[in-house]
Order: structure tokens, then sequence, then C-alpha cells
């Protein structure tokens, strides 16, 4: 019997790092992916990656700072522990891809160069150029093809992930996946599986992410029996080009790098945006939040574009929502050393140079926070352990998840530079924790029944969808609608009526696919029937993402419902001021009781989802009202601290 | 969301003038290079596609895919083709649009209408093998670089501290190789690399025509991408230490003496990559290299 092997689903960040660590390991590796590694959805991070650094550190920054702004910008919905031994190993992540030859942005000196991203007031984001995905992926790539070369690594690329194969005492036993040219079925027998796929952008249609961003694979192994996370947790990013086929994203580094976002203070200003005067302008971030200015959580920024456009009728054009992020006040020559890449892709796709016209830009779904539901072991001093079974492992023993497609390090809203992070992180920390969990038991063979049959399920599967009769339902047009249905209920704000309606829209059209016919029903490179199962697999994502959001009945980050939004204290009477501010803080304790919790989806049987809460670790950091630009969040911050102080002083006594 | 309007007419009112007088097309006709599988017949087919401002032609092939109807009303299988990104870093696309090679997501309808108002035409990249349709096989480009050794030997991925310094010109050096996307544009327009198509054989064993294939490319040109890599990592402090053998494979059959400096590969490259940079940095790397290697002898 050959060594241990392990499969690993999606070649982005964390798929990479998990396989460079495991063939270090002495792994052999199965690493499938839909495309070529190198063309993963990772190449589209722009901005950086988050780290404490030498120069923060001496500005008094260190890692408990950067899990607190992690754990604060996120609403406090992540259990801390893996958050705290995340931020730890962020200066190790960088060094190591500096290692790697990552061309990082250099100091005159030749140190790292760092910028400040949201959420945050330390410049800790180590970037290169504005591609810094494309050149962290790369790097990983080439080390997993030194590995390739060297025969550790074994690469399917255009391979689909159709199923977990679980054994009859629930355990992951291997997958199978299916050749997207020749259209031919394998059984993957594996000691473990490590799902690291990346997120569900397309479930909301057009996002900014790629075109396989379906979130097939989870929805696969989430039918499988795996739990789903935080689902109603999808991040809209503040600022994005529209496009016809997709919104492309404008890097939060624009506004790192000092871009201002306004819009004129004359509705729809017909003028050339360079000839509005200051004064007529509003910078309505700058404005409405000072301490953080354009820089405040991608949530709150989101809203505000939201709101000036749609409430309060500023936006720039009339037809088409949209606000100006302006770059042109900063010197041409700083701005393509530093943002050259995502200023090209403005110009490339709109005409227009952003160095000389301020960009026009609008939020866009983004990233998922939430993913399948996994583990972790605490350590004594409130991190992780290192190499236990349980990290980054779902419900399913030996079925692992990682990257963006696991639910655990970004909660309620995701810092910018974090994501990064996260998947170079549980790349490299779930391997140990993949090799302990490998058991006695020898390898099930790809030959044995339980694969057989599994192969025969995806057989049937696909031939049914091949012979259904022409004339029913366009897969295409169904994802539109779905993608429309989704974006418009459940994106920026939220409405238990929208949601409702939405849930029915979408079982709906889900009863719709089951009569899809297919234009393509050919046995080669079918794109077409790949496509459709893919559309099939998102309806119960989008109904667990949209049953999560009904039953919230709080706002938590970049779940916003403004029916049960906390509006801050107006009064300027200092004692109502101090009544008004008491009663917000109990009803921020009587909220966080209640909804400080994990939800977690099981597929049921019927097909819908069933959702139970889990409480929050938040044994590191105690929970506090997220108080960014709130009117009043000074006076409810006083009467914060001096409960806290009241509680720390009972404990003592 | 909401659909961008023209981008000719955003923002900068001098650029509007120019389109705006021009009348929009209703209607586009696409015409498109199909083949049904390896090794069959090639054959044209053309699709009417309703106009869009801002379209690319990648929203061309999502309007083919989902109307899958020809100009003649016939219904077709929908034409396959590679995209992921759409927004150029992740090199997918790539195809031959009105005859030149580019990616597909860069390619703006409004601009192709400017130079070609009759028609588009669409056609698989011609140095690498159809798997269907637009789609083809480039994985002779990921093969190539592993040919170069294109990585940092680094001892293992545990915390050794930082990498070397690194000066802020070396840095800007470096980035522009660093993109390379494997798109396989510069080998698309270039003369020296040829088409290099393995068909299995009757009876073959997967290993046997995997190994078969390796060897056909090992000894066909790496094309200009490869040697750029080459060059990067051969720049890098410790890429360097590899250096040699980054020469010996650049020297080897296939290497860097078959470029016959036709520089279409520069003109190509979508990512702007200065490529006979890289190019003669290598040629003259290899000469010195070769000579070197004489006199250890």
């Amino acid at each position: 019997m050959a060594g241990p092997r392990v499969l690993v689903i999606g070649g982005g960040l964390a798929g990479l790092a998990a396989t460079m660590r495991l063939a270090e390991l002495g792994v052999d590796v199965d690493l499938v992916s839909l495309v070529p590694v190198k063309r993963s959805h990772s190449v589209c991070a722009q901005g950086g990656i988050n780290s404490v650094n030498t120069q923060t550190r001496q500005e008094g920054d260190n890692e408990s700072k950067h899990l607190d702004d992690t754990v604060y910008g996120g609403d406090f919905l992540q259990h801390q522990p893996p958050v705290k031994e995340m931020a730890d190993w962020g200066p190790r992540i960088v060094d190591l891809m500096d290692r790697l030859g990552v061309p990082f942005n250099r100091t005159p000196e030749g140190f790292r160069d760092q910028r400040r991203f949201g959420g945050t007031l330390y410049k800790r984001t180590a970037f290169s150029g504005a591609t810094t995905g494309q050149q962290l992926l790369y790097a990983l790539d080439e080390q997993v093809r030194r590995w390739e070369v060297a025969g550790k690594v074994k690469k399917w690329e255009f391979w689909d992930f159709l199923q977990p194969v679980l054994d009859a005492d629930g355990r992951c036993r291997g997958a199978i996946c299916q050749d997207l040219v020749t259209m031919e079925f394998r059984a993957f027998p594996a000691d473990a599986v490590i799902v690291a796929s990346g997120g569900c952008g397309l479930v909301f249609g057009r996002s900014t992410m790629s075109m396989v961003c379906t979130g097939s694979a989870v929805s696969r192994c989430y039918a499988a029996g795996a739990f789903y996370g935080n689902g109603e947790f999808i991040q809209v990013h503040p600022t994005a080009i529209p496009g016809a086929d997709k919104l492309r994203l404008m890097s939060e580094s624009a506004r790192g790098e000092g871009g201002r976002v306004w819009v004129p203070k004359t509705p729809q200003d017909s003028r050339d945006p360079r000839d509005i005067p200051e004064g007529e302008r509003i910078y309505f971030l700058e404005e409405r939040y000072p301490k953080y200015g354009n820089l405040v959580p991608r949530d709150i920024a989101t809203r505000e574009i939201f709101n000036i456009c749609t409430n309060e009728g500023l936006s720039v054009e009339k037809d088409r929502l949209c606000v100006y992020l302006d770059l042109t006040h900063i010197p041409k020559e700083t701005l393509d050393r530093k943002l050259g890449g995502i200023l090209e892709i403005y110009e490339k796709f709109q005409g227009v140079d952003p160095r000389f016209v301020p960009m026009k830009i609008f939020p866009a779904v983004h990233y998922s926070m939430g993913g399948l539901w996994v583990d972790y072991e605490r350590s004594a001093t409130g991190g992780l352990v290192e190499g236990s079974t349980r990290n980054q492992q779902t419900n399913v023993p030996a079925l692992y998840a990682i990257g963006e497609c696991d639910y655990q390090y970004h909660g309620a809203n995701r810092l910018g530079a974090n994501s990064l992070l996260s998947c170079i992180f549980s790349g490299l920390f779930v391997a140990p924790s993949v090799v302990a969990s490998f058991d006695k038991a020898a390898r099930t063979d790809a030959t044995s029944p339980l694969f057989a049959e599994a192969v025969k399920v995806q057989e049937r599967r696909h031939a049914e969808l091949l012979s259904r009769p022409a004339g029913g339902e366009n897969p295409y047009d169904l994802h539109d609608e779905l993608g429309k249905v989704m974006t418009r209920a459940c994106t920026v704000v939220r409405r238990n009526d929208q949601l409702a309606e939405a849930y029915e829209s979408v079982c709906d059209l889900e009863r719709r696919w089951q009569t899809c016919s297919l234009s393509d029903t050919g046995s080669w490179t079918n794109q077409n029937v790949v496509f459709a199962k893919a559309l099939g697999d998102m309806f119960p994502l989008a109904k667990l993402i949209l049953k999560g959001a009904l039953q919230r009945d709080e706002c938590r980050g970049a779940h916003y419902k403004p029916e049960f939004s906390m509006p801050g204290v107006e009064a300027d009477d200092p004692v109502e001021r101090r009544r008004l501010a008491e009663e917000w803080c109990d009803r921020f304790e009587e909220n966080t009781k209640k909804w400080l919790k994990t939800t977690v989806a099981r597929h049921g049987d019927d097909g819908h989802p069933v959702l139970t809460y889990e409480d929050v670790d938040t044994s590191l950091i105690t929970p506090r009202p997220r108080l960014y630009g709130l009117v009043g969040g000074e006076v409810i911050e006083e009467v914060w601290r001096e409960r806290q102080n009241a509680k720390l002083a009972a404990a003592g006594a | 969301m909401i659909r961008a309007v023209d981008g000719h007419s955003d923002g900068s009112g001098a650029a509007a003038v120019g389109t705006s007088a021009k009348a929009t097309p209703e209607s586009l006709r696409v015409r498109v290079l199909r083949q049904d599988s390896p090794g069959r017949e090639s054959y044209w087919e053309c699709h009417v596609i309703p106009y869009e401002p801002n379209m690319n032609v990648i929203s061309i092939l999502q309007k083919i895919a989902a109307r899958s109807t020809t100009e003649d009303g016939r219904k077709v299988a929908p034409v396959a083709w590679d995209c992921n990104c759409l927004e150029e870093v992740c090199g997918s696309c790539t195809m031959l649009v009105n005859g030149r090679t580019r990616m597909a997501c860069t390619a703006l309808v409004d601009r192709l209408v400017e130079e070609q108002p009759e028609e588009i035409v669409l056609e698989p990249m011609s140095k690498f093998p159809v798997v269907r349709d637009l789609m083809v096989d480039r994985r002779r480009v990921f093969h190539s670089l592993g040919r170069v050794k294109a990585w940092v030997p680094i001892d293992g991925s545990y915390d050794q501290g930082p990498g070397p310094r690194i000066s802020p010109e070396e840095q800007e050096d470096a980035y522009p190789l660093s993109t390379c996307i494997s798109c396989g544009c510069c080998m698309e327009a270039c003369p020296q690399f040829t088409k290099v198509e393995v068909q299995r054989m009757e009876g073959e064993s997967v290993e046997a025509f995997e190994a078969r294939r390796t060897a056909a490319f090992d000894k066909n040109f790496l094309g200009a991408h490869a040697i750029s890599q080459a060059m990067l990592f051969n720049s890098h402090p410790t890429g360097k230490m590899i250096a040699d053998e980054r020469l010996e494979a650049l020297t080897d059959r296939g290497g860097i003496q078959m470029c016959g400096n036709a520089q279409n590969c520069v003109a190509v490259c979508p990512k702007s990559i200065p490529l006979t940079r890289s190019i003669a940095r290598a040629g003259r790397a290899a000469t010195l290299w070769a000579i070197r290697r004489f006199f250890d002898r």
C-alpha cells in the first residue's frame, strides 16, 4: 500500500498552501480544480495582506490588536481562538510569502512597504502593486509545480468535484469527480478530503467573483450532510465597476492610498466632475466618520454609498446608481507605482483614465463570510492546538474545509486584506491536522462498491439531465432570475417581507430547474450540462442564505435590517442623553444574548435548511458596541465602559 | 445591479462627441469557427446578437450560450470557450478576435465595431490543440514553467524570517514580469512556436501517452513566456541560486536559440510585459554560461 493520499478540491490560495504543506509532510496530493490552478479566483484579490509588522509594532500595534480589529470589524460573530491563531501567524506568513519571491512593494531602504486598510488605524497591509492576490497565488502555484515535477502532487485541472463519498460510519473516504473535457467520472479514494473551493458569488448572479465561484462544491458537501455556518453573511464591497457580464472590483487600496468618495451637492450635476468646486461636493464618508474617513469597514461604506444614492437621491447618474471615487489629487507616478493594476482595469473596461477623471463606482457582492462549518481545538492560551484533528474539520470526519469556503474567520463582516491571510493561514494550518486524522484502516479501494455506487449515482444524474426533452426552461435564464431575486432581497438592505417572498421565488425557480432542458446533449466538453448542475446546486445555498437572513432579526455587520437597527443618541440634554445611552446599552446586551450566535444550517430531508444556533467563543475579547460614526457614540461608550468596570469590580470582589 | 452606460460618454466630455454621433448597430453578426472535438473538421457558424452598450466578447458568448440558435434559426449546442475572472488577470479567455490573439474579456464590442463594422470573427488559438470550439489545450504553457524551474527553491515553508532585502528598483524591474498571466498570446503570435498535438493511440496506456506528450513538449520551443519567467527567477536573490539549471534548460533543445527575434510576442502581450528585454537578457546570460561551461570542462 502506498503512503497517505489527500484530495484537495480547489487550487486557490488556500488549496495551494495546503497542498504545498502536505507535500512537505510526505503526503501525496491529488489537486482537483475547475480551471488550471494558476487561473483561480484568488488572482482577483488586489489590495494586500494584513499582518502586524516591525513598523506598526513600534507604533503600539501587536497581534492582540489585529485580533481586536478583526473581531470588532466582524461584529464579534467569529469564534475568537482561530482568529487569534491567525493574527499570531500573520507576520510569519508574510515573511514566508516574501521568501517565495512575491514582489512586495519596497521602501527606499529595501524593506516591505505597508499601507493602511479599512477597519484599522495601523499600516498593516503588505502589498504587491494592486495585484497582491495574483502575486501570492503565483508564488504558491510555483511551489506546488515544484512538487508536481517531483511527483508528489498530481493536478486534475478542468475537473468538477461532484460529491464526497462517505462510508457507513459517515466518514469521508474520498470523492467522485468528473473530467470537464471527456466527461468521464472517476473515483478518488483519499485518506482525507480538503475543500478549498472559494465563495458562492454566482448565487447572486453578477458579482465581483469569477465564473467558477458557483458554490457548487460546498453545496455538494452540504447535501452530503456537512453543516453550513453563517450563510446569511455576504459581503457587499463598497466599490465595484458595474458591467454587463460582471461587476469588477475596485480595490479598497484605492482608498487606502488616499482615494476620496464623494457626490455633487446638486443631484445629478451634469458638469464634468473636475469642474465641480470643493465646496459643492459632499465627501460623505469623511464627514460622517471623521476617525476612519474613507476607510470605514466595508459594510458601513457600502450602506452609506447605497443610502446616498437610493434614499438621498444623490447618485451621480440618474439611470445608473454610482458615486465618485476620486484619485485625481494624487500624483500620477504614485498611482502607477501603487495602484497600476487596478487603474488599468478601470481604464480598459470603462475607456476613461482614473488618474485624471474620478471613477464611478457602486457596491457589488464580493465575499462569503459564511461557509462550511468547521471545528477547532482551543489551546490553554486562547489560540489553537496545532495539529489537532479537529482544526478546520467539518462535522463529517475526514472532510476538511479551508479558505473562503469555511465560515470561521470573518464573522459578520470581513476586513480588507484579511482574506488573503485567512486563506493562506488555514491552508498551512490544516495540513498537520489532516495528517493526524489519518485512521489506521486501509484506504478504501477505488473499485470498492462504495465508490462504484457513488459513480453510478452521478452517472444517473448526468444522464437524466442530458435526456430531458427539449423546449424546457433555459438554465441561463433561470440563473439570471435567481441573481435578480437574491440581489434585490438579500444584499445591502434586508426586509423580512422581501426575504420571505424571495425564499418562495427561489423554491419556485428550483422547481422550474427540474424541468430545464439542455441545448447541448453531447458527451464531449459539455459546458451546458456542467452549468446546469452547478445552477441546481445554487438553490440549496440560496435557501440557507435567505432563511438565515430571514430568521436573524437584528443588525450585525453585513446583515442589515432597518427594522431592527439601533439608532444613536440624538438628545442634547445631558440627563436625557445619559438615560438614552443606558437604554441603548440595555438593548445591546439583550440583543447580544439573543443573537450573538453562529447560524448553523443542515440540509433537511425535505430540501429546506434546518437552522440551529450555536454560542460564539468570545473568551478573549468581550463583545462591545460597534460604534463607528454612530451619533452619540461617546456617551454610549462612556456608559458601556462604566458597566464593564462595574462587572470587573464585581467579579474581583 | 445597474448596467454601465457607454464607456466613451463617461465623465470626459471631449471623448463623448466622437461616438455619440455615430449610429450604434441594432444587432451584431458574430462568426465563430467551431470544431466539435479534436481531430474533427472545423466549420464556420454565424450568430446574430442584439447590440447593447458596453458589451465585450464574453457577454456575446454568454448570449450565444443562452440562445443557442444560429443566424438561420438552427438550434445548436452552445459555443464552448474558456473564461474565469473576466478582468484580465486569470489568463483563461485567450482567442483570436478579428484575427488577433487577445483576451476576450477586454475585447470591447464598441471598439471592435469601430474597427470592423460588418462582423466580429472569433477563432480558437492556432498553436494549441483545439479541445472544442474556442477552447484549446494549453497545458504546454504550464509545462514549460516546469522546464525552466520557474520557482524560488526554498528549503521549506517553515518560518525562517523574512526574505532578502530588495531595492525598489529591483522590485520595479521584477514586478512586470511577475504579472504574466500565462495566457499564451506570446506563443500564438510567435513564428517559431509551432503546434504540438499528440493523440492517444489505440491501446496506449494513459501513462505512456502522457510520457510521449511530455517528450514532444520538451523538444519544442519554450516560448517567450517561459524565457521571461526564467529571467524573473534568475534575478531574484534566492531564485538565482539555481540560475545555472535554468540556463541549462534555456540552452537545451527548444530553448532560446529557437527565438527568431520577430518581436511579435511583446506586441501582443496583454500585460505589456517587456518580453524582448527578457529574451535579450536570457540570450546574453546563456552565451556567458556556455562560455563559462566550456572553460570549466
